[in-house]
């Protein structure tokens, strides 16, 4: 195994035609840690990662490991193992054709194969052709296309979407292995709760932009704190939020209010004459920080 | 240059750990044997006067078709040139159709490299299409002719010639086929041009330019027209009425060559560089 490489990006953007898919972005991924890329659906995680590989051209600004662009990695699949979202295989060669193709073109021993087929349980299925993989065999065989190379890099994008839970249970410990054996590991998602258990830190994007970066327990501060509160007369209620400008939606209980502060609210409601019935701050969980962040939830 | 060998080595595993180049060179096979057995048994027949030329409305006497054994060979050239050009098309689309540039470009991010490793790879393929084309037209053609007794002329060093000719060209359309795939990436859009161009749009061109001498130097320069210069001898060149002389040997080469490039050049501008999205 190569050792691990910080991966850098350094104001990556990127347009597709009018469309700017990522905005400035910046960060850098240790090893020894697994890194979570996190951002809803179109926020620009694969355009990242396709850049970061050399696969995408980069409007302006570069991603590097340890200084080294990845087309100007002497061994890019020693040094880097990629698996993406995308389905690449032709469908009427097996598993271990598809793979031997790619260990002939990194002049990799070709027992690299049967070894990375068996690592990710699908030795039993390296003789069948690949079109007839499920979606969950698919993502194995780019993981092992990912792992042929031993490499100290790994980037996977969204590697969790069509597994089964036992495929899941697996990932989980294998994205961990991975770590601890000092390797880099970015692993993007659009749900924080699938990779929340085995990520160390994470840079989440919404709309091409840095929206957070830092250990997974940085979400845990409440970003989007909210408090419930619910009166008799919920229009009196509704009208002394909107005087004071507090942002609210309305919820099951009660409405929503954007502020982690119910003495406030308590103060307001006394001096408008409303009465409350319940007031009671909510503590946000991981997933709420996380889609008020993106800005997925919380709106009106 | 390392780089360079173990991407060709590549290339190579790609086609053949697919079904299609096989499917392709038996098509291939029977498509010529079948014509130059079948016109090989019929020219003969009516050189040697077996079969009867009012049998075939040429009207009176025994007729000489000059040469017969060079015509009926380079069928496997003249007719079977389509088999390289979409194996060679197939090859370079079916990487955009599959997304297998992905891995392709991971494993070799040289870009540039990877489209010459795979042109050279299918200039070889190509040539081997050639071996099996010539096994069809001489191997049957020649076994044909010499039933009839006609002279097939497997001495002689025209035929090696022509033969060696002929796996030449066949190389040279495949690399012709890398550089329409990457001209043209969408696979049903590039069979659809390969063959309406091959089978429909030439051949018709090359007619109708053959009827005066002007465009006949220009239909010259037509990439069929070239590959039957190259390989000297075609059923094409024969039926010419302006009888103006086609391209030399090595010039009918290079035309090809040209258009192999031209294509291929263009063709990495248009889409091989750009993004794998
Ligand atoms: N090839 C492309 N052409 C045009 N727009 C694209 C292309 N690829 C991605 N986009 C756009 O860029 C944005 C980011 O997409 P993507 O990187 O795939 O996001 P994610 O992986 O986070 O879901 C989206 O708005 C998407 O529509
Ligand atoms: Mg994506």
């Amino acid at each position: 195994m190569s050792t691990g490489a910080v991966i850098e990006f350094t104001s990556i953007s990127k347009r597709f035609g009018g469309v700017a898919a990522v905005k400035d972005l910046s960060f850098t991924v240790e090893p020894g840690r697994v890194t979570g890329f996190l951002g809803p659906n179109g926020a620009g995680k694969t355009t990242s990662l396709r850049i970061l590989l050399g696969l995408v051209a980069a409007s302006s600004g570069t991603a590097t490991f340890g200084g080294v662009r990845y087309r100007d990695l002497p061994h890019p699949l020693k040094t880097v193992g990629a698996a993406l979202e995308a389905a690449s295989f032709h469908p009427g060669r097996t598993a271990r054709d598809h793979l031997g193709v790619y260990a002939i073109a990194a002049g990799l021993p070709r027992t690299r194969v049967m070894e990375v087929l068996t690592l990710v349980g699908l030795a039993a299925h390296a003789a069948q052709r690949v079109g007839g993989y499920s979606l969950g065999m698919r993502q194995r065989l780019g993981l092992a296309y990912a792992l042929l190379g031993d490499p100290g890099v790994l980037v996977l994008d969204e590697p969790i979407n069509g597994l089964d839970p036992e495929g899941i249970r697996w990932i989980r410990g294998f994205l961990r292995d991975m770590a601890a054996e000092g390797r880099t590991v970015l692993v993007s998602s659009h749900l924080l709760s699938e990779v929340q258990q085995s990520v160390d830190d994470v840079v989440i994007i919404a709309r091409g932009e840095l929206v957070h970066l830092g250990p997974l327990s940085s979400l845990d501060t409440d970003a989007a704190p909210q408090t419930i509160v619910e009166s008799p007369d919920r229009e009196a209620l509704a009208a002394a939020l909107t005087a004071a400008g507090i942002t609210f939606s309305i919820g099951r209980t009660g409405l929503l209010a954007a502020t982690g502060d119910p003495a406030l609210l308590g103060h307001l409601a006394f001096t408008a004459g409303v009465e409350l019935s319940v007031l009671h701050r909510q503590k946000a969980g991981l997933e709420d920080s996380f889609l008020a962040l993106v800005g997925g939830g919380h709106t009106l | 240059m390392t780089m360079f060998l173990r991407s060709v080595s590549a290339e190579f595993a790609k086609i053949f750990t697919t079904r299609l180049w096989w499917i392709l060179a038996i098509v291939l096979f029977g498509y010529i044997g079948l014509l130059a057995g079948g016109l090989a048994a019929l020219f003969a027949g009516i050189q040697t006067g077996v079969i009867s030329p009012d049998a075939v409305n040429t009207g009176g006497g025994p007729t000489d078709f000059g040469s017969l054994p060079p015509l009926i060979y380079s069928f496997a050239s003249s007719v079977g040139y389509v088999f390289p050009v979409l194996l060679g098309a197939l090859a370079t689309t079916g990487e955009f159709r599959h997304q297998t540039l992905t891995p392709t470009f991971l494993a070799t991010p040289r870009r540039g490299l990877v489209l010459g490793a795979k042109t050279v790879t299918l200039v070889l393929i190509g040539a081997g299409f050639g071996v099996v084309a010539l096994a069809a037209s001489v191997g049957i053609g020649g076994g044909v002719l010499s039933a009839f007794g006609v002279d097939a002329l497997l001495q002689g060093a025209e035929t090696w010639l022509l033969v060696a000719r002929t796996l030449l060209a066949m190389g040279l359309w495949a690399a012709i086929g890398v550089g329409l795939g990457a001209l043209v990436p969408n696979q049903v859009a590039s069979i659809v041009i390969v063959l309406a161009f091959t089978q429909f749009v030439e051949p018709l061109l090359r007619l109708a330019a053959s009827f005066l001498e002007v465009t006949a130097k220009i239909g010259n320069f037509l990439p069929g027209a070239a590959s039957d210069a190259l390989v000297g001898a075609s059923v094409f060149t024969m039926a010419s009425p302006a009888g103006t002389a086609p391209l030399d040997w090595w010039q009918g080469g290079l035309v090809l060559l040209g258009y192999a490039l031209i294509a291929t050049v263009i063709g990495y501008a248009v889409s091989w560089k750009r993004d794998v999205t």
